[in-house]
């Protein structure tokens, strides 16, 4: 099995500080809250009532204290038979053959139910036995799980106390780090002779397993740890394939992580230029809309681009199957069926339906681990909040965000809006106020038609435009249109064209006056040309009349002349000839 | 002639309730089986191992060991006539 810390949050997780030596349990969430894990060679009470995983707890801290510390161990059995442990420890994945061998060791001290009791008894001998064993083995951890069992069968309050003390001064004597698991009743008191035992122990961990609204819940409280700091708030914890996982909700050190300058596109080229060149890396973008809104196709978009830049990428959706997923967002050109199959994406889905908050939240980190995913997109986030998990979705929610933030993981979230937004722009999960980047979907409604618009509501550190954007899905790609806007209002689908053709009439029916004037003035250039010319022919006509007329006139005067000598001739008139002129 | 009946008992050092069952033992075996007992104590102290092996966890125990069944009782023997009856032993009045 690997090992259940990472070691990245653990170098960088706020150790509470102090003196007191620490064994750890391995379980990184327990380790956390108690400032490095149980007090060595102190002992640790672990209370909690039936099925809350005290044993498991017990156990995984005996397991790890073997295989990961080299501290050899001690499980003693009030109540189980050592066979069915190591049954049950097999199916939480560890391997308890091997160590069995040299370091751990299953002390069976279930007392059968038929055994007949005649008088006093006490632990002399058991703890004689176990003292050979533990010097045998060199054990530095021991468990007694439910030493109520045999506790109750000495049917004296007093007794019973003298057997604890006897218990933990050996405890003392011993050097061992130790953990002793007691019952605790529904109404949350340990059984009555017990109850001391809270004082004279070290440090005490209290085991809760809730249902709330048909969910259950498991909690984990550090009740008091001597001479250390702890987390004094529950933490959730989950009991999964390998064993106990206790969340992290101890406050996040924001300074720890480095932050990043680099960009991720986002994969819509026109938000990354909104945005000033795409998401940060290592930053959490919240996507929020009404059904509808093409936040899944958002977050397909970028895990697109994560992949095309060469970042693993995991994908977690709720809403639909992996080749849905896939298929779906083909129709929008984005082709994630490649990157699946060259192993940079990875597209899990799985159901809502009942499991709590705290399971998702651990599904989501081991995925991301296993897959060493760069960019992880969960579309959507709010199908975490759903059914009873309300109370705990939010610190759920925020205990994702800082996740990423610490792993250096770009976070992209969904997340539905039912309420019209004209409602506070709040998600449930409240991951608004976390994240870096906040982009609402929203559907404008006019004019007979819904129409996509987008707005970046927050982006640290970047600026970015305030103008709402119509955000248009075509089978070439998901693009952001030009925002038209007109008399205070951003205009969109028909409305926005409408508006553009406008425009374009106008224009070109100015052109065509233009136009039409040029050819008037032409015409009456044209016109005038033409009577010019005229004029200038019947001028001529004039002159050539003029011509024609002077040469007629001399002709007739030379007629005349012709004729009068003629008629002279004929009268025989002897008057001289007059002189010409 | 009655078998003889083999017991075994763990103690646990001095404590009381083995210095009580010892005692104990001793009176009802003198009382209810004369000459017909076998007593072997083991002091877990001494031999730990062994009682481990022998399955032996909690102090005083009694072990009969033959004739059959086996059986054991718990405690320091304090109630002779439950002890009787779980060995499956009638007092000899």
């Amino acid at each position: 099995m690997k090992n259940a810390i990472n070691p990245r949050i653990r170098r960088q997780g706020p150790f509470l500080v102090d003196d007191l030596k620490k064994a750890p349990t391995g379980i990184a969430g327990l380790d956390r809250i108690t400032g490095g894990g149980l007090p060595c060679g102190l002992t640790t009470l672990i209370e909690g009532g039936p099925g809350s995983g005290k044993t498991v707890l017990a156990l995984q801290t005996i397991v790890n204290g073997a295989r990961l510390f080299n501290e050899p161990g001690i499980f003693v059995a009030f109540e189980e038979r050592s066979t069915r442990l190591i049954a049950n420890a097999s199916r939480l994945g560890w391997d308890l053959k091997a160590l069995q061998r040299k370091k751990l060791f299953f002390l069976d001290a279930h007392v059968r139910s038929d055994l007949v009791i005649a008088g006093g008894f006490d632990f002399a001998g058991m703890l004689a036995i176990l003292a050979a064993k533990a010097d045998e083995m060199g054990a530095k951890r021991i468990v007694f799980d439910a030493v109520d069992v045999v506790l109750t069968l000495l049917n004296d309050p007093q007794i019973e106390q003298r057997e604890i003390y006897r218990l933990n001064e050996w405890l003392l004597e011993r050097d061992m780090t130790s953990m002793i698991t007691c019952k605790r009743t529904e109404a949350g008191t340990i059984l009555e002779p017990l109850g001391f035992m809270q004082f004279m122990v070290d440090c005490s961990v209290i085991l809760r397993h809730d249902v709330v609204q048909s969910v259950s819940q498991r909690s984990l409280r550090v009740l008091k740890y001597r001479g250390s700091a702890f987390e004094e708030n529950e933490s959730p914890f989950l009991i999964g394939r390998n064993g106990l996982d206790v969340a992290d909700t101890w406050l996040l050190d924001r300074n720890s992580h480095p932050v990043s300058n680099k960009r991720v596109s986002s994969g819509v080229r026109r938000l990354d230029s909104v945005l000033g060149g795409g998401y940060f890396e290592g930053s959490s973008v919240l996507i929020t809309g009404a059904p509808g809104t093409a936040k899944s196709t958002l977050g397909g978009a970028f895990a697109q681009a994560a992949c095309r830049y060469g970042y693993r990428t995991l994908v977690v959706s709720y809403d639909m199957g992996s080749s849905q997923y896939v298929r779906n967002l083909a129709s929008v050109n984005i082709r994630l069926d490649r990157f699946e199959t060259n192993g940079m994406l990875q597209v899990a889905s799985s159901r809502t339906v009942v499991a709590s908050a705290e399971t998702h939240l651990m599904h989501i980190k081991s995925l991301a681990e296993s897959h060493r995913a760069r960019c992880v997109v969960i579309d959507p986030a709010s199908a975490l909040s759903q059914m009873g998990n309300a109370l705990t979705a939010s610190s759920v929610a925020e205990r994702l965000v800082d996740w990423a933030k610490a792993s250096g993981i770009t976070l992209l979230c969904t997340s539905l809006l039912d309420r019209p937004a004209s409602e506070l722009e709040s998600t449930p999960l409240q991951i608004s106020t976390l994240a870096d980047t906040w982009i609402h979907l929203s559907y404008q409604v006019r004019a007979g038609e819904r129409n996509r618009g987008l707005s970046v509501i927050k982006s640290r550190g970047t600026a970015h435009s305030n103008q709402v954007r119509e955000l248009i899905l075509e089978s070439k790609g998901v693009t952001l249109a030009d925002a038209y806007a007109a008399g205070g209002e951003v205009l969109m689908g028909t409305l926005r064209w409408e508006r553009e053709r406008e425009a374009r009439i106008v224009q070109s029916e100015g052109k065509a006056v233009l136009m039409q004037k040029e050819i008037m003035l032409r015409a009456a250039e044209a016109e005038l040309e033409g009577r010019i010319e005229s004029l200038q022919r019947e001028a001529e006509a004039k002159r050539i009349e003029r011509k024609a007329l002077t040469l007629n006139s001399s002709v007739r005067q030379t007629a005349n002349e012709l004729d009068r000598l003629r008629m002279r001739e004929l009268r025989g008139s002897d008057a001289p000839t007059p002189k010409r002129r | 002639m009655e078998a003889i009946i083999k017991l075994r008992l763990y103690v646990a050092g001095n404590s009381p309730n083995s210095v009580k069952a010892i005692a104990n033992l001793g009176v009802l075996c003198r009382e209810n089986l004369p000459d017909r007992h076998h007593i072997e104590i083991v002091d877990v102290f001494r031999e730990p191992k062994r009682a481990l092996a022998d399955g032996i966890i909690l102090t005083p125990m009694l072990l009969k060991l033959s004739p059959s069944p086996a059986c054991q009782v718990m405690g320091d023997l304090s109630h002779p006539t439950l002890v009787l009856q779980t060995l499956g032993l009638s007092p000899s009045t």
